[in-house]
Parts: C-alpha cells; sequence; structure tokens
C-alpha cells in the first residue's frame, strides 16, 4: 500500500512539473499579448508631422485606413462621422496646390475639454485628446469649440463596432490618435497606411525620436497657431 | 475570476472601476476588463453575450428588468470570433 502512495504521490510531482513546463509558455504569450497595467505616461508626448510636399492630391489612404479602424461608414455627409479628412488648398495667387489630412489636433491646452460641462472630453497623461462616452451627453459645445472641425456627433444607431473602439448613438467623437493602437505599440492606422511616409507619429518629448529629430531641425508649423494651443500634430511644406 | 454569486452581486463595480481606469488613465489590465469578460463568457454559437434571450449578460438581465447600456457603444462579441472560426 505504502508502495503504490509513494509511486502515486511521485507521479504526482513529476506530472505537476510537466504540466507547469507546458502550461508557463502559455501563460507568457498570455501576459505578453495582452494589455499593459501601467499608467499613460505624462512623460510622453503623442504627436504627428505631417509631410504635406508627400501627400499626393486624390489620394485618400489615411482616410480609407481610419474608416475601417475605427469601424465608421466612410460616408460624407454632413450627419456622418469623420475623423480625419483629406483638405485640398490651392493658392489664388501662386496656383500653388496643397493637400493635407486633417484630424483632430490633439491640443495641449484644448478648447473642447474648457467647455466640457461634465468632463467627458479631456486629455489624457501621453497628451491624448479623448472624449469619455460614458459621460458624454452628446451637447455638442465641443464641435463649436473646435476651431479645426474635428469632432462629429454620431446620430443614428450604431451595430456591429469594432470591440477595440466603441461607438455609440447621442455622443460626439473624434479621432483618437488610434489610441487602442498606441498603448500596445503600434502606430496610428492612418501613419501606417500612407505609401508616401507623410504621417510620421511618434513622441515629441523623446529626444530621439524620429519625430524630435525632424521637428528641430526642419521647420514645421501649427494650424492656428495664433490661438496657443500648442497642438501635437504639425504641418511640414505648408 | 471570482465565484458566481460574488459576481452576480458585484460585476457592475469591477467594469465601471475598471472602465474609468482604462478610458481615462490609459490602465488597460485585461483582468477586468468587458472585452475580456466577453472572450470567455460570449456563447460559443454565435459568439455573442447578448444576441439572443438566453445570452450570458442578457438571460439574468432580462429576468431582472435592468437594461445594459453597455452594448450601446461595445460590442457583444468577442474579438477572435473571425480567428476562432477560421480554425474550425
Amino acid at each position: 500500500m505504502n508502495d503504490v502512495n509513494i509511486r502515486r504521490r511521485d507521479f504526482l510531482k513529476t506530472s505537476v512539473g510537466a504540466a507547469a513546463v507546458a502550461i508557463v509558455p502559455g501563460m507568457m504569450l498570455f501576459d505578453l499579448s495582452h494589455g499593459k497595467p501601467e499608467n499613460a505616461s505624462g512623460k510622453v508626448r503623442w504627436g504627428m508631422l505631417i509631410d504635406t510636399t508627400q501627400c499626393k492630391t486624390g489620394c485618400n489612404d489615411c482616410v480609407t485606413a481610419c474608416n475601417n479602424e475605427n469601424g465608421l461608414s466612410g460616408g460624407i455627409r454632413a450627419t456622418d462621422s469623420q475623423w480625419i479628412r483629406k483638405i485640398e488648398l490651392k493658392s489664388d495667387s501662386t496656383r500653388r496646390e496643397l493637400s493635407l489630412p486633417m484630424m483632430c489636433q490633439h491640443c495641449e491646452n484644448p478648447p473642447c475639454v474648457d467647455v466640457c460641462p461634465t468632463t467627458a472630453s479631456f486629455k489624457r497623461a501621453d497628451g491624448i485628446v479623448l472624449v469619455d462616452k460614458h459621460r458624454c451627453i452628446g451637447c455638442r459645445y465641443c464641435m463649436l469649440a473646435c476651431p479645426y472641425k474635428a469632432r462629429s456627433f454620431v446620430h443614428e444607431p450604431l451595430h456591429d463596432q469594432n470591440p477595440d473602439v466603441p461607438r455609440g448613438k447621442g455622443t460626439v467623437e473624434a479621432c483618437t490618435l488610434c489610441v487602442h493602437r498606441v498603448d500596445q505599440g503600434i502606430q496610428p492606422a492612418c501613419s501606417e497606411a500612407c505609401s508616401n511616409k507623410a504621417i510620421l507619429f511618434g513622441d515629441l518629448n523623446d529626444p530621439e525620436s524620429e519625430i524630435a529629430k525632424k521637428i528641430s531641425s526642419m521647420a514645421s508649423v501649427q494650424i492656428r497657431a495664433d490661438l496657443h494651443l500648442n497642438p501635437g500634430i504639425r504641418y511640414q511644406g505648408l | 475570476m471570482k465565484e458566481t454569486q460574488w459576481m452576480r452581486k458585484n460585476h457592475m463595480d469591477l467594469l465601471k472601476h475598471q472602465r474609468d481606469e482604462t478610458m481615462r488613465k490609459g490602465i488597460r489590465d485585461e483582468k477586468y476588463s468587458l472585452k475580456n469578460c466577453i472572450e470567455c463568457h460570449a456563447s460559443t454559437k454565435d459568439d455573442s453575450v447578448i444576441a439572443r434571450d438566453d445570452s450570458f449578460c442578457v438571460a439574468c438581465h432580462r429576468y431582472e428588468a435592468v437594461k445594459i447600456d453597455c452594448f450601446e457603444c461595445h460590442s457583444g462579441k468577442r474579438k477572435s470570433s473571425g480567428l476562432q472560426r477560421g480554425a474550425k
């Protein structure tokens, strides 16, 4: 009897060990593939540098990528959500033509956050301006306050949203800088989709990042810099 | 996670706490995330927690007559559904 028990114990010991060896790599993969438990860091300031000289007139790849990533309909009626849109400019005097993408500029001092009566509009520690739809009452003050016309209101009930991008009727929404991707260490969809590499995404605060090096060595402007909102999106070649 | 009776009483507090942590602070700890709940609790038939009267969320909420607002915005389907269907 005793003999049998010892063997049974040994068997259990080895099988538990074998199970642990089999399970542990799986657990590691699970941990890596899932979210991180840390806060968004206040040391980081996410931003973009858009090179308008590389942005092709008529190309809509960034807009399409945004629509696919975030589950937008892609319609352009006044009631359809647009998180990013292409703008074509032409100077009457020089006849120079320009094409550029326009979206939420992720201001350091965002007017949408100032006016929000429920603090639904807020700026994350890493500079990304978002709408907390749990608090948004759909008053649309932020849409009026935004000088970039970056925000949209959801007018119709929605179905089959992307699990990473919750959206719903009666709330205001805008470019999130693909926050669900950024938190996984992936660049935003528009930046990834641009075949001319016209949209450079990175940390403005990190002097070693490509974007910080570029803005320190080349001329770039913020749109409506006179408002002193300090947008995180900068444009080159305007 | 926790035992069933405890979860029946307290799941809304876990979800509400986690939603503010994730949304406002960017803490994407998946243990209490809605997406993670759905990932396991969604039906094997339709990958959803809300599609039918006996779906995981609907069954109790209908009985208790408590409206669920989560799925006005959030998807009630598991994210990996496409992957799983591909694997079969």
